[in-house]
């Protein structure tokens, strides 16, 4: 059995779209497989037209699960690996620039295991997006944290986004993560893995923790929740 | 799929926490480089301090109980002999043994080291071969000197084999077990910013396995070293060596001498260990 089947998502330029599902529904597979990364054995990723079938390091950045920073190197020359790969010139004004913006300015000489969760994450988005590409994948990348963080992650991801304006595609299990996030929120349910619905959020930007406390907010998450159930028992019904 | 090198492989990695215990190979040595130096000036002090008692207390016992000296030298005779020595005889005969162990380990840590790169990429070759690396290392390679000289004559080259053969598949089974370390998150990292495969050996699989590879290197100089003494002993070159000496000195029991001799060795011993151990602080401590 395929991790995933009959998926068609598209994603416009500039928007953050959120992938939600329960473990096992392929949503990763399908992250990576929009990355390049991981082949897929029926269909085809297409980016501005043109078919993704390997790395594509121009225009995709990844953000993966946990930091996935190289322990050997500090933050700086973990911030460089990127330029060193495509033999680059390390952009020093734009990293130092990010890592302003981040919050991570001064700790260019410290490794990885010195840094907090909620620093490494905000690092390896550093290190995405010192490469100036238009798309960033990430892969749940903030399911390793506490709470608190999360939220703070979440507000800097927003504020960066609104800066930059990449597009962005964020794999999530959370659902109010999603919701907080997203412009549309693709729903997925497992065995194998469908898009059961697409949300359109309509949530005022910029948006803020408090938000996620209103009514409305609880109840598209109660919504969601009854839509991601009913769509894994529908597939259940079906095999 | 065993044949397809494993940063070719599109396989979502797990990102769960590795299990180090399960990553070390049937040998593990990682413990030698783990060994605490004296930080703090107590420990020093006491360091010195309990060196000095054990030197007193058998330069003590051997004049109280009148040993003679052919049964076992007073220390401060031996510490005598090794520095007059030093320069006029000694200093020639570690020369020798140190060219032998040198040129024996770049030979035998590189081939190993190159073999262990090459096989974990094939786990099926390196399967294979597994029994024959265990014997090598198991073998007590200056059994081969004598045989080496009746094919090789008298020079060194029969000793720089001899070590050659102990170090190397010592290099190589740490080493492999280093290589062994694949973390497909961070071969994807790589991936994802377009690397070859040749930057994924160079910036991941070699930065991953060098932990491993350092401890190889300390576990192989040591075993190389023992290798050119003991094969010195057996058969030596026309140049001699410490171990010719050890075997010369016990024959005339000329024990200063001998035990000269060894304190050299011992001396070079522990600066094999204390080279590879700042290495290994300095390349390797992200680990610990």
């Amino acid at each position: 059995m395929h991790a995933l089947d009959d998926v068609s998502i598209d994603v416009r330029v500039g928007e953050l779209v959120c992938v939600l599902g329960p473990s096992g529904c392929g949503k990763t597979t399908l992250l990576w497989a929009m990355s390049g990364l991981h082949a897929l054995t029926g269909g085809r990723v297409l980016l501005d037209g043109t078919p993704v079938n390997g790395p594509r390091p121009k225009e995709i950045g990844m953000i993966f699960q946990e930091a996935n920073l190289l322990p050997w190197r500090n933050l700086r020359q973990n911030l460089e690996f990127p330029f060193e790969i495509k033999k680059r010139r390390p952009d020093r004004e734009r990293i130092a620039k990010l890592l302003e913006q981040t919050g991570l300015a001064g700790f260019e000489k410290s490794f990885p295991r010195e840094l907090s969760g909620g620093m490494q994450q905000r690092a390896s988005i550093v290190r995405a997006l010192a490469q100036d590409p238009s798309v960033l994948l990430m892969d749940e990348p903030f399911g390793a944290l506490d709470a608190f963080t999360r939220d703070e992650m979440n507000l800097l991801l927003l504020r960066l986004w609104a800066e930059t304006r990449k597009t962005i595609v964020f794999v999530t299990h959370n659902i109010s993560e999603a919701i907080f996030l997203a412009d549309r929120v693709v729903v997925m349910t497992p065995r194998p893995g469908r898009v059961a619905r697409v949300y359109d959020i309509e949530l005022p930007r910029p948006r803020t923790v408090e938000m996620t406390f209103e009514q409305s907010f609880i109840e598209l998450v109660q919504e969601i929740k009854f839509a991601v159930e009913a769509g894994g028992r529908h597939a259940l019904e079906v095999e | 799929m065993s044949d397809v090198p494993q940063e070719l492989r599109d396989e979502i990695p797990s990102f769960e926490k590795p299990h180090s215990r399960e990553e070390h190979g049937p040998i593990d040595w990682s413990a030698l480089t783990a060994i605490q130096g004296a930080r703090s000036l107590v420990e020093i002090v006491s360091l010195v301090g309990l060196f000095a008692a054990i030197f007193f207390l058998v330069q003590g016992i051997v004049v109280w109980t009148h040993t003679p000296t052919y049964v076992f030298p007073k220390p401060i005779d031996v510490v005598k002999t090794f520095v007059q020595d030093f320069t006029s005889t000694e200093i020639h005969s570690l020369k020798v043994t140190t060219i032998e162990f040198l040129a024996g380990l770049a030979i035998g840590s590189t081939v190993g080291l190159v073999l262990a790169a090459l096989l974990t990429l094939k786990p099926f070759v390196e399967k294979i071969i597994a029994p024959y690396v265990l014997i090598m290392v198991t073998t007590p390679m200056l059994a081969l000197v004598p045989f080496l000289r009746l094919k090789m004559g008298f020079g060194l080259w029969p000793l720089i084999i001899a070590v050659a053969l102990a170090s190397g598949p010592m290099v190589m089974i740490n080493s492999a077990t280093g290589f062994r370390r694949t973390d497909l998150a961070k071969i994807a990292l790589a991936r994802s910013y377009g690397a070859s495969t040749f930057q994924i050996f160079a910036k991941i699989r070699f930065p991953l396995a060098l932990p491993m590879i350092i401890v190889g290197y300390m576990v192989g100089s040591i075993f190389g070293l023992l290798t050119a003494v003991g094969g010195e002993m057996v058969a030596a070159s026309e140049q001699g060596g410490l171990g010719r000496d050890l075997v010369y000195y016990s024959s005339l029991a000329r024990m200063p001498e001998f035990g000269a001799t060894i304190l050299i060795i011992a001396i070079l011993g522990v600066l094999i260990y204390v080279i590879f151990y700042f290495i290994g602080k300095r390349w390797a401590s992200w680990e610990a």
